[in-house]
């Protein structure tokens, strides 16, 4: 067991069974196991004591299987005693007994879930073995393990609050025998390698009202207990080790889920309509096609950013133009959507190539990513490119081109998407005819130069999560400054402002696909702004819709003002908060506060 | 002192757990420092698991390695022990 190789992120894809969004620690599944709780210490003393408790549970197993095996050699049995010696010194083995505690401070964890975790480990070594009879050693290991489990189990931890966290729960499959055995409160989702719509784990999932995904057919061998994962019940989607990024985005994904499912989706459909007549188109965000069924269920109306990050990070070579074709495929001119936007790859470099020094950038939000590093390995970005030209062929597409901080690159941009479908018009391939093209506007340089970009471009999009990260300079996902980020800081707003005014000056669309299109605190602000479009997590589709429904264009026109006479950020937020609690009581009930 | 010397791993099963506790049971009653090499990935001699992990099959090869005032008496009874194919077949 070599170092703690940096953590790849895994997607898998199976059958949503159970629908809902769930983050957590996986627990592996062995139906021979003991179940093993997880708590996290909360003190230094804890971890000591913790410690102390696996270290005499050693001891304590030790003893036993000397016990055992003088017993044995009473009977006369010589033959079997040199296992019990095996296990003597595998238990006795220092970086066993280390790499355990260790995993007790680093993690903060119980002694039990941190023994998990070193089996875990080693039986990942073991299942690479190609000898049978070599592989089948990690039994001894884990019959150890059960041993100091069973002794572990004797001796009470001195916590007070000792109920053990939620964890999701990874196996083969759940038979009805392991539902019954388990503690099965203490899962927050299931996903399993095998089963269908009506398994038995399908059914368990449902009753108790948490996500599900079976039939992912190699989850048990790509996790292991301790690793972060998302599991997504409605499409299907389970995502080990997300980044940061993603994490977050799951996060809210999470949150309009439990509010949407407070309301009622049966109007989604209707448009998003205010009561004097102003139509926004709205728009869904999504990274899996397994998405779409949930994006048509909650109301989008065409999708309004299809991020394409995954094609490239959930595998082990490049996509080819065939892969990165089937996904654009699937996506574009489907039934019920007007239009789909895909925006090209925006990410760094690093999710490309495993190397390393690509990694070690000190500033990666600001540097070689996104558009930037596609113009650098223009081979690389024809490749996709390619791919969205032909997909484009049948249905209306957008192609959106992300971090665009000047004339320079949409024009060297646009250059290389018209050789591509030059070039592929000359091999006889069809593409579409009218592609309309837009930028991402989420630079602050962008939004000075908005007049020049809009003469470029068929639409603009505002991204707002790295617009307001880079405007007020605060890296998102550092929890020590993230009480700056302020969606509606007077300067956002203004930003906000100049960017719709400069679009609609050169008579060009302006959408919304950041995290505040979705936030429904924001939606009377964001009409007072014009935006034409909308783009969020399907899930919060429908109460978009409703408050824009509920709302005119005039009295958000008016909102806007008031609130652009504020100074202070905070002042803002909370005129804006109360005004929607009071216009808007039934929508606001649910998340009172903590927009 | 040094001493090393490679030996071949010829009995039916290679390394399994059996062999591999005679293995350790030997080396640890030596105060030399004592590593087993395979394929480039050299390993603490006296570990239990990590002999285990290194999954010697039959027909491997191992090279012992040993540091200390004993390293020559280590190596001569370590290699004493694969050759005899661990007391096996």
């Amino acid at each position: 067991m070599e170092n703690l190789d940096a953590k790849r992120t895994i997607v898998l894809k199976g059958v949503g069974v159970s629908p809902g969004i769930v983050i957590g620690k996986a627990y592996l599944f062995d139906r021979f196991d003991t179940q093993v709780p997880l708590y996290h210490l909360k003190n230094k003393t804890l971890v000591s004591q913790e410690v102390r408790r696996f270290k005499t549970a050693i001891k304590e197993t030790e003893i036993q299987l000397q016990e055992l095996k003088n017993k044995l050699s009473d009977l006369g049995g010589m033959e079997p005693l040199y296992i019990i010696d095996v296990h003597i010194m595998i238990m006795k083995d220092r970086r066993f007994i280390d790499t355990t505690v260790q995993n007790i401070r680093e993690q903060a964890v119980n002694a039990e879930w941190a023994l998990r975790i070193t089996i875990d480990k080693y039986r990942e070594i073991f299942d690479k073995m190609e000898e049978d009879y070599l592989r089948g050693r990690i039994s001894d290991i884990q019959f150890v393990g059960q041993g100091i489990l069973r002794n572990l189990a004797g001796k009470k931890r001195e916590t007070a609050q000792d109920i053990g966290e939620a964890v999701i729960l990874v196996a083969k499959e759940l038979s009805p025998a392991d539902t019954a055995q388990i503690k099965i409160d203490k899962f927050l989702g299931f996903a399993t390698d095998f089963g269908g719509k009506t398994s038995h784990t399908a059914i368990v999932a449902q009753s108790m009202g948490i996500p599900a995904v079976v039939g992912l057919e190699k989850i048990t061998r790509e996790v292991k207990t301790n690793d972060d994962i998302i599991i997504d019940g409605s499409s299907g989607v389970v995502i080990v080790n997300p980044d940061p990024e993603v994490l977050k985005r799951y996060e809210g994904k999470k949150k309009h889920y439990s509010d949407v499912k407070a309301i009622s989706i049966g109007n989604a459909g209707l448009p998003a309509v205010t009561q004097d007549n102003y139509r926004v188109n709205i728009g869904g965000n999504i990274e899996f096609t397994e998405e779409i069924p949930s994006a048509l269920e909650h109301g989008a109306e065409n999708i309004g950013l299809y991020r394409t990050e995954f094609i490239y990070i959930n595998r082990e070579q490049l996509p080819t133009e065939e892969d990165h074709f089937a996904h654009y495929r699937s996506i574009v001119g489907v039934p019920g959507l007007a239009w789909t936007t895909i925006r090209t790859f925006d990410l760094g470099g690093e999710k490309f190539f495993s190397d390393p020094k690509l990694g070690r950038e000190m500033n990666p939000q600001m540097g070689l990513r996104a558009i930037r590093f596609c113009l650098k390995e223009i081979e690389l970005f024809k490749v996709q490119l390619r791919a969205i030209a032909r997909a484009s062929y049948y249905g209306r597409t957008r192609l959106l081109f992300p971090m665009i901080s000047g004339v320079e690159e949409i024009r060297q941009a646009k250059d290389i998407f018209r050789g591509v479908c030059d070039q592929l018009i000359a091999e006889g391939i069809p593409v579409g005819q009218d592609v309309e093209i837009g930028v991402m506007i989420e630079v602050p340089a962008a939004v000075i130069i908005a007049d020049e970009l809009a003469k470029e471009v068929d639409f603009f999009s505002i991204g707002t999560n790295d617009l307001i990260q880079y405007a007020l300079a605060i890296d998102r996902v550092n929890e020590r400054v993230s009480y700056l980020y302020e969606p509606l800081h007077p300067a956002v707003l203004r930003l906000l402002s100049q960017i719709v005014c400069a679009g609609h000056e050169a008579g060009i669309k302006v959408a919304m696909c950041g995290e505040m299109a979705g936030e429904p605190a924001y939606t009377m602000i964001l009409l007072g702004l014009e935006l034409d479009e909308l783009s969020m997590t399907p899930s919060a589709i429908p109460r978009i819709k409703k408050i824009i429904r509920g709302s005119t264009r005039e009295e958000s026109k008016q909102l806007l003002e008031k609130v652009k006479t504020f100074s202070l950020a905070a002042e803002i937020r909370e005129y804006v908060e109360g005004y929607m609690r009071e216009r808007f009581p039934e929508e606001f009930l649910i998340n009172n506060g903590n927009s | 002192m040094v001493e090393i010397k490679t030996f071949d791993i010829i009995n039916k099963f290679g390394m399994h757990a059996r062999p591999a506790a005679k293995l350790v049971g030997v080396a640890t009653q030596y105060k030399s420092k004592i590593y087993f090499e395979r394929d480039g990935q050299q390993i603490n001699g006296k570990s239990m698991l990590s002999v285990l992990t290194m999954a010697c099959p039959q027909g491997s090869r191992i090279t012992i390695r040993a540091e200390g005032r004993d390293a020559r008496e280590a190596v001569k009874a370590l290699g004493k022990v694969i050759e005899d194919k661990f007391g096996e077949d």
